[in-house]
């Protein structure tokens, strides 16, 4: 369940390698490519949501926040300043983590459903600065005029450039993630989930490892607002609401949030089901949002990456 | 150590635990040698596990001090005094049952090979063979322990016999100087109880100082050099278990008053 081996990730890699590709040759999905960047960036959110909710086992009812401070400094930075967007991302980053730090110092000594309630409430007050903080941000209309991505006179200018650009910032998120659940700091993370009356009797400094993933997943999540800035040329706060916060957890607990994969999984699965597959539903699309929800938390407690190892251990009873 | 036998490790000064009006440590005196093995007793609600969590840091206590190796440590944060030397386990058992039993030892190491999150994320090579040490290290203590065969178990799948015993064995791997166990053989049968006995003192031959809460008065009398006993958060009696076993005032708390 833990081990994610270099097999898995290179078929990954590849298959997002070829994806644009493939979805040009059949007809009808061309556009596939474009959900695909959208599937991305949240995927940069999840996997930050997997460790800090799966691993660590801390709620967070509030991420569309920092996704919003993400997008938000970005495009205030690049259209009303004209500064670079690299710059911009990096500072959206760090008023994202420095955020998640004040913020999350006091939240994270909360526990269960009272650090739920924080977190939403955190949620719904940055939502209301990006509504009522017209001055800077748009108010409700929201902001245009972000210029898109470029480096060293490299334009990301095409669906196909920005879906590698994209997938290569969510790559790089996925392996470094790995590595650190593969390492004492990620045992570190399940053991505070598990007990942190042991955890911290073991010497693990529990408020700090909470903070600090926290932090992590905050920082994923503004880099993934950054990019969906960039790519949108236009920012709404409506983006940022309290439903989008809700979505990633219905991503997470699809996917299955006690694996990586489950976070690309989940992310994959609701953003095809979001911008694609749920039209015909129209306004009753938050009914079939519930009714998945209620599926995988009744049948399928580990989500949709936890299904091999239930049949496993299903198969290994009879 | 280089430190010299007659050393005090733990000092323990007028500590005073008040939860509202109740009084569950009233200044008990004592200290501990470095190198012995040294028992708290008493009745049921005397003190002892409020003991270990003031020790511990769990509790900051309401009066006095509690020095470790002649610093006071009462003030410091649990992490923090697990770091300099403190290791515990706990009456009821708080393992990490979701992790293999491996992971629980290795996880006990956490103090002495720490990996951090930046080294640990970019993979850089100390990370890995860290990573490697510690699993090392933690199968020679689940060698030593006896467990070494269940390693990939999950822990909550063993009988609380080895539950307990793997829970020494954590404690263990953070090398302390001082383990406290808090009622090690709580629930163990009669040969449990044996293997409980002889780790306690392989432990204390390998020259760790081991602070012991235990109720079998078998245990007891068997590995202790030194008994303290506790009563109503006070201490009533301190000597090696021969004098405690025949003093009057211990027998009374046990048998007797209002019960
Ligand atoms: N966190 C707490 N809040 C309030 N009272 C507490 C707390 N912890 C312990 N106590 C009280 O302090 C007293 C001492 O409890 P403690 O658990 O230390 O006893 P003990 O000697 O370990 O008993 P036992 O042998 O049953 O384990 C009891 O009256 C208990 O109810
Ligand atoms: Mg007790």
């Amino acid at each position: 369940m833990l081990r994610i081996g270099k097999l898995p990730i290179s078929t990954f890699a590849f298959l997002i390698i070829i994806f644009p590709w493939v979805a040009h040759q059949i007809p009808g999905i061309e556009h596939y490519t474009d959900v695909m960047v959208f599937a991305g960036i949240y995927s940069l959110i999840t996997i930050g949501l997997s460790l800090l909710m799966g691993y660590a086992g801390q709620i967070s009812v509030g991420h569309a926040a920092f996704y919003g401070i993400g997008a938000y400094v970005s495009g205030i930075l690049t259209a009303r300043y004209g500064l670079n967007p690299w710059i911009c991302m990096l500072a959206g980053i760090s008023v994202a983590g420095a955020v998640a730090l004040i913020v999350g110092a006091p939240c994270l000594k909360l526990k269960g459903h009272y650090l739920a309630m924080a977190t939403l409430a955190f949620g719904i007050i940055i939502f209301i600065v990006f509504n009522e903080e017209a001055e800077w941000t748009g108010g409700p209309d929201g902001m245009s005029g972000i210029p898109g991505l470029s480096i060293f006179g490299f334009d990301f200018d095409s669906v196909e450039k920005y879906f590698y650009l994209v997938w290569g910032f969510v790559f790089a998120a996925f392996v470094f993630s790995v590595n650190i659940i593969q390492s004492g700091a990620g045992r570190a993370l399940r053991a505070i989930h598990s007990s942190e009356t042991a955890a911290n009797a073991m010497g693990v400094n529990v408020s700090g490892y909470k903070v600090l993933v926290f932090v992590y997943s905050a920082v994923l999540a503004s880099l993934a607002g950054s990019l969906y800035a960039h790519y949108l040329n236009f920012i709404n706060p409506a983006t940022f609401d309290l439903f989008f916060s809700i979505k990633l957890l219905i991503m997470i607990a699809l996917g299955g949030m006690h694996n990586l994969w489950g976070a690309v999984i989940g992310a994959g699965i609701i953003t095809f089901l979001n911008y694609e597959w749920l039209h015909y539903f129209e306004e009753f699309e938050v009914i079939v949002y519930g009714a998945i929800l209620l599926v995988v938390v009744i049948f399928f407690p580990d989500g949709l990456a936890g299904i091999p190892d239930m049949l496993k251990k299903r198969l290994g009873k009879h | 150590m280089n430190d010299t036998s007659n050393e005090n490790i733990l000092e323990v000064d007028k500590v005073v635990m008040a939860f509202g009006g109740l009084m569950a440590l009233f200044k008990p005196d004592f200290s501990v040698q470095r190198g012995i093995i040294k028992a708290i007793i008493g009745p049921n609600g005397a003190g002892k596990t409020t003991l270990f969590n003031v020790i511990t840091g769990f509790f900051s206590p309401t009066e006095g001090t509690v020095r470790f190796k002649g610093q006071p440590i009462s003030s410091l944060k649990t992490h923090e005094i697990a770091d300099r030397g403190i290791s515990r386990t706990f009456q009821t058992i708080e393992l990490f049952g979701n992790m293999s039993v491996l992971e629980n030892v290795m996880l006990g190491c956490h103090t002495r090979v720490r990996a951090s999150f930046m080294a640990a994320g970019f993979c850089l090579p100390g990370a890995r063979r860290k990573e490697k040490e510690i699993q090392e290290r933690a199968m020679k203590i689940l060698r030593f322990i006896g467990l070494a065969d269940k390693c990939n178990d999950p822990a909550d799948s063993l009988p609380l016999g080895e539950q307990k015993i793997l829970e020494i064995g954590r404690a263990l791997a953070s090398e302390p100087e001082l383990v406290c166990l808090d009622e090690p053989a709580a629930g163990l049968n009669e040969t449990e109880t044996h293997v409980a006995s002889s780790l306690i003192k392989a432990i204390n031959a390998k020259g760790v100082t081991v602070l012991l809460v235990e109720h079998d008065m078998k245990v007891v009398m068997n590995v202790s050099d030194e008994i303290v006993v506790l009563n109503y958060g006070q201490k009533i009696a301190e000597g090696p278990p021969k004098e405690i076993r025949n003093n009057p005032k211990v027998i009374e708390a046990y048998l007797g008053g209002d019960t």
